[in-house]
């Protein structure tokens, strides 16, 4: 007698199964239709993407990096790819001066390289997102973007020339008149027309509204 | 069976088939798309949305993909079997269209042995099923059709004797008349004498069409597709809309046999019949994405222990009170 | 059919070896590993190949069955499908470069590894970790743990034949990966414990959410129990099937649930306190029962004890600081030595041992995987068992590929 009661709440737990699932047929659903919607801006403001450039307060297309290099031997992965800026090319006053000074033997006294990067190349296919790079930045140049709608075709869509994207996004930034009333946070912002990146750049970033 | 077959009747008969091809098609689009779209708001998702406005043209685009695709045979398979067996699986299926009475007017072949002839061809499935397996030289293949066969001929049994129950007590094997001698309310449907064989019949109707929970021959967690893990392209396909049209025979039966056929409350006709079957299908959909799969000899034991007894119970039951 | 044509004209240089099928032959040929699977005494049985791409062996496993019919009479797991080297890795790179690797070794319980590594580092180094950063790494690493164990209970349903338990518990997995997200910054392979504290603060909206979150996910605990854990056919599925006696899970090394699910109170969070462990009242759950339901039973028990930890955690989360100022430069070098640190993971024991020569590199690191001890066990578990409970025992095991061949 007792298995028959035994088997009939087995039997039942199964139309409790089919309850359930009856139930959750006629909520809505949970999922965000990707291209038609997206998820708040709040939600993927926390989210680390791939690293880029902080601008100097009072010029936000120049990087506040000093190419102290610290960022390339932190990387585990080597991604990170920074050389520094030459030296300006010496005044015929300078080039004077150096003749000069090389005429009498003594060292010669050339303009020293600015404390700026020349090129800033960063493979976000090798990157790992650990954010080593971040944290022994001494001067807060380097921070996570939170772009998390990136896509590319090739490789080469994933290798960023950093310093022209940090312009693009200045650019952008300088051509809407209220940036933090922005909504969504989509990667309108480099989509922009980019007049100070060079035309001969390659690998630059490549967020899904421009490629 | 009538005596004489005259050129009328074989010509409604061939025009009979020619619909239910189109009917089976379209509804094998129609079915994969319900699939999908009880699958999505079970999960709360919103299932198939992309192709057409929400999603109504999935199945088509599915079913343009699997026609694209090349028929691929593995190496060492045997070429005769491995083809014949989809063939097989899908051609059968079109002949059990036939004797069902969608209404009174819309039979394609009404036949005074209709349930018979829809029980004997519906045991094709199995050979098919079991070709598949053997011929494609593949040891999930293999194992899927040992599983398909032995499920199938278990739970042929329970199924029959539900059938028959309704058999005896209506005391014809027509279907077209134990539709008639139901009533056009639920309480005079069939359902409401033999409760208990419609249960065995709707589990062994499960069974029968190898659906969840009782979807073993193919069991994609554990044989990765069962019988039809060679298949490809249209292979695939043929055997994707066996399975539906199956279905689709197996609740189109038991509309008939348990719930009344065409008949309802205001109005009798076919579209009762469809929505008797569409009804019964959203309930083989629900339980597919409620329940988990059974193991193989929880499959058996449930038909050996259980339904075939209380098979056998209640057609007794019913031939005693119909001596009475 | 062209191309069954040119299919069949191939020459077939082994004529046994064709992919999973198609070994009708007497001798067993194809790979070194199913050459040295010698067929038993039974000349009726079936050699199957399940894995390395099969849909129940979660990612690159392969087990090696002789079948007789559908019973198993051998199994044997074959590793090293997915293996990346990561030890090897840990002797090029510096403690700071290596921790990346940590999220990716298991990547669904990222954090406790991230733990054991950063735990064995300070250890080794003497760093001092303050207050509010153990807090803080008992309340993400308890998150990840349940994330993990919702997404095993959504793929273990998924092995046994229902669909949708998982996208119930991914409904729920998203709420605490955004909570994780928050803290981390990323939403699975998680890089976040630094030596001498955790990467990011608790932000308000990180403390309020994760409140939030706790009495959600136990109310959300019911329904799982009624849609699953008491339906028939799940219970039949599971309930005496893949038995471990505790001196299995001894012999073994066995570890979490799977020790837990056979009645051996083991829990390194409680069996070697770490951290601030010992300030929470939390439960061990074991069961007597030792067959699969046991360990399911187990691990939904410990969704519940994580959640009364993180509640707790949160409830007397100390103000301070998340890094120590005294914490070291990511360039540091370790003294010489070695140390060892054993966390709990949602697996088992996570154990990571340093040996240093003083160099910038550690000499030598060993990562303790939970699921290679566990897996381990299969091969003597699933003896007899039919084929589909041999699905039924490997979901129970809770596998993660990438953490079993590292």
């Amino acid at each position: 007698m007792a298995s028959i009661f035994r088997t009939i709440a087995d039997l039942w737990s199964l139309v409790v199964g089919l309850a359930i699932t009856g139930k959750e047929f006629c909520r809505p659903g949970v999922t965000v239709h990707y291209p038609r919607a997206e998820v708040t801006p709040e939600s993927a403001a926390s989210f680390r993407g791939p690293i880029e450039l902080i601008g100097l307060d009072k010029e936000p297309a120049k990087p506040r990096c000093i190419a102290c290099m610290l960022c390339v031997s932190a990387c585990p992965s080597g991604c990170i790819a920074v050389t520094r800026a030459p030296a300006p090319k010496p005044t015929p006053e300078e080039l004077k001066a150096i003749a000069e000074a090389e005429a009498r033997g003594e060292k010669p006294k050339r303009p020293a390289p600015p404390k700026a990067p020349g090129t800033w190349t960063y493979d976000f296919s090798l990157c790992s997102l650990c954010g080593s790079c971040v944290e022994v930045c001494p001067v807060d140049s380097i921070g996570f973007s939170n772009d998390i709608y990136m896509v590319g075709t090739k490789r080469e869509d994933f290798v960023f020339d950093q310093l022209a994207r940090l312009a693009r996004k200045a650019a952008a930034r300088k051509a809407e008149p209220k940036p933090a009333a922005k909504p969504a946070p989509s990667a309108a912002p480099e989509a922009a027309p980019a007049p100070a990146a060079s035309p001969s750049e390659t690998g630059a970033a490549t967020p899904a509204s421009e490629a | 069976m009538n005596a004489t077959i005259s050129f009328d009747s074989v010509l409604h008969v061939v025009l009979a088939l020619v619909g239910v091809a189109v009917f089976v098609g379209l509804n094998g689009l129609l079915l994969v798309y319900a699939e999908r779209k009880v699958a999505g708001f079970i999960q709360r998702r919103p299932g198939p949305y992309e192709v057409g406005p929400q999603g109504i043209l999935q199945a088509v685009a599915d079913a343009l993909k699997l026609i694209g695709k090349q028929l691929v045979r593995p190496d060492r398979a045997d070429p005769l079997l491995f083809w014949m067996a989809p063939v097989l699986a899908f051609f059968p299926v079109l002949l059990l269209f036939l004797p069902l009475p969608f209404s009174p007017l819309l039979t394609g072949w009404d036949v005074n042995l209709g349930l018979l002839l829809i029980l004997a061809f519906a045991g094709f499935n199995v050979l098919a099923l079991l070709l598949a397996g053997w011929g494609s030289n593949n040891k999930y293949g293999l194992l899927g059709a040992a599983r398909a066969v032995a499920q199938s001929v278990a739970y042929e049994i329970p199924l029959l004797l539900a059938v028959l129950a309704i058999a005896f007590q209506e005391g014809t094997l027509s279907l077209s008349s134990i539709v008639a001698t139901q009533g056009s309310m639920p309480w005079q449907w069939n359902i409401a004498v033999q409760p208990l064989a419609f249960l065995i019949f709707l589990i062994s109707a499960l069974g029968e069409t190898n659906r969840a929970p009782f979807d073993l021959p193919e069991a994609e967690s554990e044989l990765t597709a069962g019988f039809h893990t060679e298949y490809s392209g249209m292979g695939f396909g043929m055997f994707f809309l066996a399975e539906y049209a199956n279905m689709i025979v197996a609740c189109s039966v038991c509309t008939v046999l348990f719930l009344g056929g065409w008949k309802g409350p205001f109005l009798d006709g076919a579209w009762w019949f469809l929505a008797k079957v569409y009804a019964l299908l959203l309930a083989m959909m629900w339980f597919r994405w409620t329940f988990p799969r059974v193991r193989f000899d929880q499959l058996l034991n449930l038909n050996w222990r259980w339904l075939l007894p209380l098979g056998v119970l209640n057609l007794l039951a019913t031939a005693f009170v119909m001596k009475l | 059919m062209h191309s069954a044509d040119t299919l069949r004209s191939r020459p077939t240089s082994c004529p046994a070896a064709s992919a999973d099928g198609g070994c009708a032959d007497d001798q067993i040929a194809g790979d070194g590993y199913t050459c040295r699977f010698e067929r038993g005494a039974r000349p009726e049985s079936l050699i199957l190949n399940m894995g390395p791409q099969h849909p129940s062996t979660h990612g690159v496993l392969r087990v090696l069955l002789e079948l007789d019919g559908e019973y198993i009479v051998r199994a044997e797991p074959v590793l090293g499908y997915l293996h990346r080297m990561h030890e090897k890795m840990a002797e090029v790179k510096n403690p700071a470069q290596f921790m990346p690797n940590m999220g990716r070794v298991d990547y669904l319980h990222a954090l406790a590894w991230n733990w054991a590594y950063v735990g064995a580092v300070e250890k080794l180094a003497g760093i001092e970790i303050p207050e509010r950063a153990e807090y803080l790494r008992v309340i993400t690493c308890e998150l990840n743990r349940i994330s993990s164990h919702l997404l095993w209970w959504g793929a273990y349903l998924l092995d046994l034949g229902a669909f949708t338990p998982i996208m119930y518990a991914f409904d729920d997995r998203e709420m605490l990966l955004d909570l994780l997200q928050l803290m981390t910054g990323s939403r699975l392979t998680y890089s976040s414990f630094r030596f001498g504290g955790v990467y990011t603060d608790a932000s308000p909206a990180f403390v309020q959410g994760v409140r939030q979150f706790v009495p959600h996910l136990r109310s959300r605990l019911p329904m799982y129990t009624a849609l699953v854990t008491e339906n028939i056919i799940l219970r039949r599925r599971i309930e005496e099937v893949g038995v471990i006696p505790p001196d299995m899970v001894t012999r073994y090394g066995a570890s979490g649930p799977v020790a837990r699910g056979s009645g051996i109170a083991y829990d390194v969070r409680r069996a070697e306190p770490y951290s601030v462990y010992d300030r929470f009242d939390y439960e061990i759950p074991t069961r007597a029962e030792q067959c699969s339901m046991a360990r399911y039973m187990v691990r939904m028990a410990e969704i519940e004890q994580s959640l009364r930890i993180i509640e707790q955690a949160i409830d007397s989360l100390p103000e301070g600081e998340h890094m120590h100022p005294k914490a070291p430069k990511p360039s540091f070098k370790l003294p010489a030595g070695e140390s060892y640190f054993a966390v709990e993971g949602a697996r088992g024991k996570i154990g990571v041992w340093i040996a240093s020569d003083g160099g910038k590199t550690p000499y030598r690191v060993k990562l303790r995987a939970p699921g290679f001890s566990n897996l381990a066990l299969f091969a003597e578990c699933a003896r007899g068992t039919l084929l589909a409970d041999a699905v039924a025992i490997l979901g129970s095991l809770d596998m993660v590929i990438p953490e079993i061949d590292r």
